[in-house]
Parts: structure tokens; sequence; C-alpha cells
């Protein structure tokens, strides 16, 4: 359901499947136990393999948003599949600048 | 007075409150709808309507007790899919608030407010009823094959 790489003080999240609110829970702790060990300037969430999303997948992003800042460091949400972007839009996180 | 639409299949479910049973819920409903041959998109937009309401029903509505959540889906000739999503949990107190944009009442949760929003903006139709204390049914409607029109 999840890898992660930490390169170049980058840590990438390679989330796969679907994210409703059950699996949002699981890989919540998983990113953020990797963001606690490695203390990354940047946080990636590479959503390429997501198949299926609903609001709990903006949860997730918004809280990872948060988790970053409190540790000094940045949120980029990648390789976004265009059928997932309409819950995007409606989330106010492009105004964040996080999403590409 | 509106005419009677033939009715072409119904179905209904019921399954404990667990969040192991959204996806469940989703797919069940999907399947429902299959022989209708729905675009992958109708397919997407109907589950992430459904993935919305099972998951309030979870989150929301049986915060603290648990429960039992009952699903009823119908095919009309007409080629409209209904599917009322109801739990017997804590009702909602303002219905108007909470179906606003980025409301929620679980923001340390990591709700976004979004889930009213994102089934009426996949769904023709969205219609709830809740009284406090007594549950909450929310009916979800859609035509399918109108993007092929
Ligand atoms: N079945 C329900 N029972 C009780 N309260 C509900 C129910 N469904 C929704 N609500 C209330 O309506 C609010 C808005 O619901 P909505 O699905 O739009 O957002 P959310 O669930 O809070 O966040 P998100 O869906 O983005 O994770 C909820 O915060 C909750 O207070
Ligand atoms: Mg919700």
């Amino acid at each position: 359901m999840l890898k992660t790489e930490f390169k170049n003080n980058i840590l990438t999240a390679y989330i796969d499947g679907e994210i409703d609110h059950d699996s949002a829970a699981k890989i919540r702790t998983k990113v953020d136990g990797a963001a606690q060990m490695f203390k990354p300037r940047e946080l990636y969430l590479d959503f390429s393999g997501v198949t299926f999303m609903d609001s709990s997948g903006v949860g997730l992003v918004m809280g990872r948003y948060r988790q970053m800042k409190l540790i000094g460091g940045a949120l980029r949400v990648i390789n976004i599949p265009d059928r997932l972007y309409r819950i995007f839009a409606m989330s106010g996180l492009e105004s964040l600048g996080v999403l590409r | 007075m509106t005419t009677k639409t033939k009715i072409k299949n119904e179905m209904s479910l019921s399954f404990p409150s667990k969040s192991c049973n959204e996806a469940f819920a989703r797919s069940a409903v999907a399947s429902f709808i299959m022989n209708l041959d729905p675009t992958i998109s109708e397919l997407s937009d109907i589950k992430t309507a459904v993935s919305e309401a099972v998951t309030n029903c979870i989150v929301h509505g049986y915060r603290r007790t648990g429960g039992t959540i009952y699903i009823k889906g119908r095919i009309t000739e007409d080629n409209k899919v209904t599917i009322k999503i109801r739990d017997k949990g804590c009702g909602i107190e303002d219905i108007k608030k909470a179906m606003e944009p980025l409301f929620t009442t679980a923001p340390e949760e990591e709700r976004a407010g979004l889930g009213f929003a994102v089934m009426q903006s996949f769904c023709d139709k969205v219609k709830v009823k809740s009284t406090p204390q007594k549950g909450t049914t929310v009916t979800l409607e859609k035509i399918i094959g109108s993007e092929n029109e």
C-alpha cells in the first residue's frame, strides 16, 4: 500500500490503491513515522498509483501539510491522476501551492 | 402528479459500521449498477459519493455508539439510479450548515468538510433527511448514460 524513499533530503511516499477513511489512517501512520525518522526538508506524496480517492484523501494531504510545517519542511503532492483532480480542485489546496 | 417510472431492479444491504465496509459498500453499489453499462467516470462518481455517505455514517452518525448502516438501491426504466444510505445514529442539528463546503465538526480528525460537496458535485441530486438522536438518510440520484447523449 505504501513505499517510501529518502534521497537528497526529500522523503517520497508512493501511495498505492484506494484512499478512503479506512486506508488513510494506515497511510498516515506510515508516512508520519517515516517523516519523524528522517525529518526531511520536503515530503513528496506520489499519487500515481492511486486508483480511487474520496474526501479522506484531501484530509490526508491537509494533515501532512500541517505536519511538515511543524517540523519546518514543505509538502508536495505529485503525479495526481486527472480523474482525482476534481476533488482536489474543491479543496482550496490549490492555493497553498502543494499540488503539482 | 408524476407518472411512476417502472422499476428495473432493486437491492438492499445492511452491515456494521466498521471502516473496512467503506470499500465493500462502494464496490457492492458499483456491481449493482454494472448492467446499465456505465462509463468509467459514472462508475467512479457513484463509488465516490457512496463512499462519502457511508464514511459519514461511521465517523459522525455512529461516532459514539457504532451501529448498522442500511443501503437501498433502485434502478428505474429511465436509467436513474437511486441509492439511499441510512444510519440510526446521532443525526444532524443543522443540515444546511453541514452541507456547506469545508464545514466539519471533526477537523482534529483530519476531515476536510467536503463530503456533501463531493456528493453534490458527483450526483444529479442529493437529499438529506435527519433527526437529532434518530439518524440520517442521504439519497443520491444519478442518471446513467446521459454522458453519451
Ligand atoms: N450521517 C451523519 N450523521 C451525523 N452527522 C453527520 C452525518 N453526515 C454528516 N454529518 C455532519 O455534517 C458535517 C459535514 O459532512 P461532510 O461529509 O461534508 O464533511 P466531513 O465528513 O466533516 O469531512 P470529509 O467528508 O471531507 O471527510 C460533518 O462534519 C458532520 O458534523
Ligand atoms: Mg464526510
